[in-house]
């Protein structure tokens, strides 16, 4: 899947990242947006629906034609002014929210449709395509004849199938039901580690960001209102989109050590390192963990004996206000790290929590995500 | 059943003339329906209603219009002098092209609304296939909408054989040129020959409920999407 390496090696130095500026004014909706966002990696579009994720992505793909825009892939033009380039002619693989397929072709026919409208220098093999989304048995199918979880695996496989260079997908999993999400999440992980293609995931899911998003762009009202890389944004108290149940931070860990005895394992991160369930993640992998703010706890000491494993020592970096007018977010340093426990504000007032006061947090869950 | 020769040949021409208008409304009335689908043009409405016409106008009034049009001091009859060709009344050009108007709407409709059915999506999935528009509407459009096509080739065939005052006011009467079957059966009826009306009026009547039945009962796939 990468395509003419040797020649796009040389551009990625110096044109890395994808540029994008778009304004849209149509009746009931606008967006107005400019960023410049990694060309590498996963970048989420986020936010509540209405937000513009999509049709930025639309933008992107040139499914939309913003009047005015600006776009430019590793330093491709796509859009400038009068320039525009129709999404036919942009080497992109898309992927809708629902599958989308043929319903007159078979799965292969699916698969070939776009394959065999790319030049045959960039044809590679659709064996690892096939392999990765376990669609070897579908593939004489017509569509109506899969499961929703096997379209959407086909829909991904249709757009890798044209060897793209960036590969846009709005709300896969969304119109997909929890045990359907659950069957695809994983591929979707296998597909960002396997294949060096940089991904933009359109998402109002907070679960499949922290999951698979390494940098986030969030978007409200038609604009832009955070944008980072996902650990530092989420570890923010301000985080512009209502998280609720979902507010909390991920940490870049490495597993460290497994005890067979307990099956639980160690994932360590600069400045601590937390006991979670063993997923039989080999030691000295890194891995994804996700602590939700509404998991932690703090005191003022450590001699609580409880049913939690997980008790570590920080300090108190900040104290701002939650949605609920009577909870709160006190961010917590740990070493290089930060943690984000979510307190009533009569607890912290009877605990005295003060900035650079030292505290012990006790973390209930750990979501350690591969 | 024994079928004079005139008889025979009211039917040949009948079918000639049906295949021919269905045949150049396949090729003339797609770009419209795939228009008149797709367009959010302030004309879509008009073009809508001219299309349709032919559904509520009596024949005869279309026939007269169009006789007005082909004669020699109408706009398709200057034309036709200019190249220096036989003027189209009462030829089997000109039946096939008043046919065409004719049954305009029984083409266009049934693939409209089949491409209105398809919807963006996926010619949206074409274009990020790196399919171009004209690629996409062939090889996507196209296949999705043959059902469509398949009832309004039908509707068309049979609402060509089925035209009458049309033919009469473009054609007239003329044996193999212009005289169809349902101007044959006029005659029959004319001269009082019950018997040879009867043998052409039931086959007319057979066929049209065959074709009914085919758009009724037996339209494959229209009901999957």
């Amino acid at each position: 899947m990468r395509g003419a390496p040797d020649q796009r090696g040389n551009e990625r130095v110096t044109h890395d990242k994808i540029k994008a500026s778009f304004k849209v004014n149509w009746p009931g909706f606008s967006l107005a947006i400019d960023m410049v966002i990694p060309g590498r990696g996963v970048t989420a579009l986020f936010g509540q629906s209405g937000s513009g994720k999509t049709t930025l992505l639309r933008c992107i793909a040139g499914l939309e034609r913003a009047e005015h825009g600006f776009l430019s892939f590793k330093g491709e033009i796509w859009q400038n002014g009068k320039t525009w380039l129709p999404p036919h002619k942009r080497p992109l693989g898309y992927v809708f929210q629902e599958a989308s397929l043929f319903p007159h072709l078979t799965v292969l026919g699916n698969l070939h449709y776009g394959r065999k409208r790319i030049s045959e220098a960039q044809q590679t093999s659709l064996d690892p395509v096939i392999e990765l989304f376990g669609i070897g048995h579908l593939l004489d199918r017509k569509p109506d004849r899969l499961s929703g979880g096997e379209r959407q695996r086909v829909g991904i496989a249709r757009a890798l199938a044209v060897n793209p260079q960036i590969l846009l997908m709005d709300e896969p999993l969304a119109a997909l039901d929890l045990a359907r999400k659950q069957e695809i999440l994983p591929y979707l992980e296998q597909l960002r580690d396997q294949f060096d293609i940089p991904i933009i995931y359109v998402s109002h899911s907070p679960d499949e960001v922290a999951r698979l998003a390494d940098y986030i762009v969030a978007l409200d009202g038609g604009a832009i209102v955070a944008e980072g890389v996902l650990t530092d944004l989420l570890s923010r108290l301000d985080f512009p989109v209502r998280l609720g149940e979902d507010a909390g931070v991920v940490l870049e860990a490495e597993v460290i050590e497994r005890d067979e005895r307990w099956h639980l394992a160690r994932v360590g991160f600069p400045g601590g390192s937390l006991w979670t369930r063993d997923k039989g993640i080999p030691v000295g992998r890194k891995v994804r963990v996700r602590v939700l703010a509404r998991d932690i706890s703090v005191s003022n000491d450590d001699s609580d004996r409880s049913s939690i494993l997980n008790v570590l020592p920080g300090r108190v970096d900040a104290i701002a206000d939650d949605e609920h007018s009577g909870l709160a977010l006190v961010r917590v340093k740990l070493g290089q790290t930060l943690l984000i426990a979510r307190v009533t504000k009569r607890s912290a007032f009877s605990l005295g929590l003060t900035q650079g006061q030292r505290v012990w947090l006790q973390i209930k869950s750990v979501a350690l995500l591969e | 059943m024994v079928l004079s020769d005139n008889d025979l040949q009211a039917l040949v021409l009948t079918a000639k003339l049906a295949s021919l208008v269905t045949v150049i409304l396949f090729i003339t009335g797609t770009p419209i329906a795939w228009w008149l689908a797709r367009t959010q043009s302030r004309w879509k409405g008009i073009l809508g209603a001219v299309v349709a016409l032919p559904l509520v106008l009596p024949p005869s009034v279309l026939g007269f219009y169009l006789l007005l049009a082909m004669g020699p001091d109408g706009p398709l009859g200057h034309f036709t002098q200019a190249i220096g060709i036989e003027p189209l009344p009462f030829s089997f050009e000109g039946l096939v092209l008043a046919s065409v108007f004719y049954s305009l709407p029984f083409m266009v409709q049934p693939v409209q609304n089949a491409f209105e059915a398809i919807g963006d999506r996926p010619l949206e999935v074409a274009a990020t296939l790196r399919a171009s528009p004209l690629n996409a509407f062939f090889t996507v459009a196209l296949p999705l909408a043959l059902p469509g096509f398949l009832t309004a080739g039908i509707l068309t065939f049979a609402h060509t054989v089925g035209e009458f005052g049309v033919v009469l006011m473009i054609g007239g009467n003329i044996p193999g040129i212009t005289r169809v079957a349902s101007v044959q059966i006029y005659d029959h009826v004319e001269a009082m020959e019950y018997s040879e009306a009867h043998r052409l009026a039931a086959i007319m009547l057979i066929f049209s409920f065959l074709v009914l039945l085919a758009v009724y009962a037996w339209r494959p796939g229209s009901k999957r999407k």
